[in-house]
């Protein structure tokens, strides 16, 4: 399993490096997204792209593939100096792109997905075998005739790397990969990786998450606000070390409570259902949790398998017929709305900041009415608005959780997803709910602000209050949570301590095997 | 060379204040070319368009007459659009709330007590809202398109007022014109002064007034705003989207209801087939001209104001057809939408092709 041991195999290619990027400078407004980066990758090279949000790797793998110009720079290809005026001219080069948010059809085939993708007048029963093939080739087990709509995230991502690797790339670009998959699933696309290394393509690899850069990648480019900080060989660094590379300055480690005894349970659902009338929503069914006080419940699971309807429903944004389905602080409220739920003292966060959880068009200290107009201190009176409370919420944000920006009351939609992550999470923790509910916290967050987002979850939980947190990123979840369920198809499994649960457990249960994955667990790991 | 348009990270509040002037000013130059290719001197049209109308006493109470209902009508569209409720019916909701009101001197010639005058108005704004509840109904429970719902159903409310005054509400004494009984006494808006201004015109103000501090400053203009913009962010507030559907659309047809009664206690004195040179179709332009602001709606109601009587004096004085009018509304409405697009967005000139790597 171990591909790190790897070394690049075309490193006695006598053209020595397959894609060089010197000097790129690419300029938006008054924004350097670029600003003298140069990347060299070698045939048969796993290579990381690394850095924060906004450090640039999106705009320098854009620049790559031919979806934007630099504004100044150059690019060989092969030792030969190329222009890559667009993506097809990207693709004639053998340059293939996996991208993180997927371009597919869900009405369509995966053959007839991969077709639209590949020049007209192909016969589809040819393109068909000849998906089969590459797929089983390369450990990507896909059925050609299957409707997308029908396929997990995973699959959808095997159909795009499929896709690139029908055209017989030299180089393929990964965006995020695992961002979307299981363990197990992250696991084999690393077997796939390493086998397209071995036959000498290169892959330009970005990530966020370091142990797996450390794992698969051979090199390693770091940037940081558009500026190329280090080149460096992820085999000799740590993941801390890569992480302060990436910050600029030591990352805070959080301060876990964990060990404490949690006391009466403040959040319940019971033998919760809720069929949903969305087409791509999913049904939750049959759900049991209990969150405590004094303690932090993580569910962790592939995005799509009912976190948002799971949100929904305790928020009140949701509201059942089965009042006693829902229970805070011990009294029935399945019927309340969010509303109703605030003034129970909890508190929500929803994973989209932008149009959800913050109005992007308002200013902070209206976005701070959004949630606290029926609570809160004084907000809002007798049906008014008080302008003067809602700033000085916005300035207690804005000091306890290092919100930064331009001015002191900027529209939501000025600020850097990091720091609007800060003020959304903020602008509930300053409530002192005794419960919060938070959707994904630290989703495309830099690291600096991840880290005052988990140390202030923790702390709630410290002076007694009960939070859940339903994320995607298990490193985060076994940092803070002191128990994980995990959800699956709108199903979720019993709530164990954190300890009990490892990788491969969390793995099996987000691929649907609920409570019986401790006698199916070895069968399952070799399907 | 070419142009591009960059997004802004905020919207300028320069530009929102700007646009409108820049909208103006595209308009009178479009203007302009279009007397001169009538063959007219278009420096002499645009004066008797644009400044006769305000240089006299007489015009300028004329104008506050064409303004009030504008500008009543305007400040309802304008909370309604900043919900993103689309009420383009007020015509429909003016010509029934006119008709609720003159029920009463109809049905009641002879009945005159200052309570007359108060019931009618009252009436007028019930109509309205009673009318304008059809599409919101419409909307909540089906998800119809309020859109059309509210545009047809102008046509049924002019129609419905053409039968009744040519039919069971012509005045008997009225030799077959298509009339109702002429209002007096309380059926009549008491006058302001010795012109035709009546106290239509106080209503627009303390409509405006009462309107910009609930949308300035209470949490009913807020949840307004927020439904208008993300009515998720709506949800996840607490806040309900068909319960604002309602509230606009109740508020706008009632303040169009009163602006439809006003007309005809006022200026008219009594029910005609036509009592609205479209004012409920030019608020429109108004709640947009005045940034959806009610303040801004009191000036832009004065502007579309000159521009009906700029149209009356240019038929009279340079022969040409009164709907130049709409035309000038129209385009002005047009420039305006156009501009509105620079308050998020800024033009940038970019020249030749950008940098690349040579081949």
């Amino acid at each position: 399993m171990n591909e790190s041991a790897l070394s690049p195999a075309g490193s006695e290619n006598a053209a020595g490096t397959l894609l060089e990027a010197r000097h790129i400078v690419k300029i938006f407004g008054e924004l350097r997204a670029n600003d003298d980066v140069t990347l060299k990758l070698k045939p048969g090279e796993i290579h990381a792209l690394l850095g924060e949000n906004g450090a640039g790797k999106s705009t320098l793998v854009k620049i790559i593939y031919g979806s934007l110009q630099p504004t100044s720079g150059e690019l060989y290809w092969k030792g030969e100096p190329v222009t890559v005026a667009n993506p097809a001219a990207a693709r004639d080069l053998g340059i293939g792109m996996v991208f993180q948010h997927f371009s597919l059809f869900d009405a369509l085939t995966v053959t007839e997905n991969i077709a639209l993708a590949l020049p007209p007048g192909l016969d589809m029963a040819d393109l068909a075998a000849r998906i089969q093939t590459v797929s089983a080739d390369y450990g990507l087990p896909l059925r050609p005739d299957a409707l997308v709509a029908d396929l997990s995230v995973g699959e959808r991502q095997r159909i795009e790397i499929v896709r690139c690797l029908l055209q017989e790339p030299r180089l393929l670009i990964m965006d995020e990969p695992t961002a979307v998959l299981t363990p197990q699933e992250a696991d084999q696309l690393f077997v796939t990786l390493g086998r397209l290394a071995r036959e000498g393509c290169g892959v330009l690899y970005i990530s966020h998450r370091l142990e797996e850069v450390k794992r698969i990648c051979h090199d390693a480019t770091i940037l940081r606000h558009g500026k190329l900080v280090a080149r460096v060989d992820p085999q000799q660094e740590t993941a801390a070390s890569l992480a302060n590379l990436m910050v600029g300055s030591e990352v805070a480690a959080v301060k876990t409570a964990k060990g404490r005894a949690p006391g009466e349970p403040l959040l319940e659902l019971v033998n919760f259902s809720m069929a949903t009338d969305d087409p791509f929503g999913m049904s939750l069914k049959n759900i049991n949790l209990t969150v405590r006080a004094g303690e932090i419940v993580a569910v962790a699971g592939v995005a799509g398998n009912g976190q948002g309807e799971l949100f929904a429903a305790i928020s009140g944004e949701s509201v059942t017929a089965d009042v006693s389905a829902v229970r805070l602080s011990g009294e029935a409220c399945g019927g309340e709305n969010i509303t109703m739920r605030r003034r129970r003292n909890a508190a929500f966060v929803p994973e989209e900041r932008i149009g959800h959880g913050a109005v992007p068009n308002f200013t902070l200290s209206e976005n701070v009415v959004l949630t606290h107009h029926a609570i809160g201190e004084g907000v809002v009176r007798n049906g008014l608005i008080n302008r003067l409370a809602a700033h000085a919420v916005n300035a207690k944000i804005t000091e306890m959780f290092d919100v930064r920006k331009g001015t002191p009351d900027p529209e939501a939609r000025a600020l850097s997803g990091g720091n609007l992550q800060k003020f959304v999470v903020g602008r509930e923790v300053v409530l002192q709910p005794k419960i919060l509910v938070v959707n994904q916290p630290t989703w495309g967050v830099d690291a600096g602000a991840a880290a005052i987002i988990r140390q202030a979850l923790i702390d709630l939980v410290r002076g007694g209050s009960a939070v859940l947190v339903i994320s995607q990123d298990l490193d985060e979840i076994f940092e803070i949570a002191d128990r994980i369920a995990v959800i699956s198809r709108g199903e979720l499994s019993e709530a164990d301590p954190a300890e009990d649960m490892s990788l491969e457990r969390i793995g099996l249960l987000m691929a649907g095997a609920h409570e019986k994955a401790n006698q199916v667990g070895e069968t399952a790991t070799t399907a | 060379m070419k142009l591009i348009l960059e997004k802004r990270s905020e919207q300028s509040r320069a530009m929102a204040l700007l646009s409108p002037l820049l909208a103006i000013a595209i308009t009178v130059v479009i203007g302009g070319i279009i007397f001169a290719s009538l063959g007219l001197d278009p420096f002499k049209a645009l004066h008797v368009y644009f400044v006769e109308p305000v240089t006299s006493l007489w015009s300028i109470e004329e104008l506050i007459v064409k303004a009030a209902p504008l500008v009543l009508i305007g400040a309802g569209l304008a909370i309604c659009y900043s919900a993103n409720v689309w009420n383009i019916g007020a015509e429909g909701q003016l010509t029934i709330g006119a008709l609720f009101g003159s029920a009463i001197p109809v049905y009641f010639t002879t009945w005159q007590s200052p309570l007359t005058l108060v019931l009618m108005l009252v009436l007028g704004g019930v109509g309205g809202a009673l009318f304008a509840a059809i599409p919101a109904a419409l909307k909540n429970r089906f998800g119809a398109n309020e859109i059309l719902t509210s545009l047809m159903l102008v046509y049924v409310a002019q129609l419905l007022l053409d039968w009744l005054v040519r039919g069971p509400w012509r005045d008997p004494k009225g030799y077959n014109f298509p009339q109702s009984v002429p209002f007096e006494g309380w059926q009549l808006l008491p006058l302001l002064g010795e012109g035709r201004v009546h106290i239509g015109a106080i209503f627009a103000v303390i409509a405006v007034i009462a309107l910009a501090i609930m949308m300035g400053r209470s949490l009913r203009g807020f949840e307004i705003r927020v439904i208008g913009n993300s009515p998720r962010a709506g949800a996840f507030a607490g806040f309900d989207q068909k319960r604002v559907v309602w509230f606009s659309f109740l508020l706008s047809g009632a303040l169009a209801g009163l602006a439809g009664i006003c007309e005809v206690a006022g200026p008219s004195g009594e029910l005609q087939p036509n009592i609205s040179p479209g004012y409920g179709f030019t608020a429109i332009i108004v709640a947009f001209l005045g940034r959806l602001n009610p303040i801004g709606v009191l000036f832009a109601g004065i502007l579309l104001a000159i521009s009906y009587l700029g149209g009356e004096a240019a038929q009279v004085e340079l022969g040409i057809s009164d709907k130049t009018a709409q035309v000038f509304q129209g385009m002005l409405l047009f420039f305006i939408l156009a501009c509105d697009t620079l308050i998020l967005y800024r033009v940038k000139i970019v020249s030749g092709r950008p940098a690349t790597a040579k081949v």
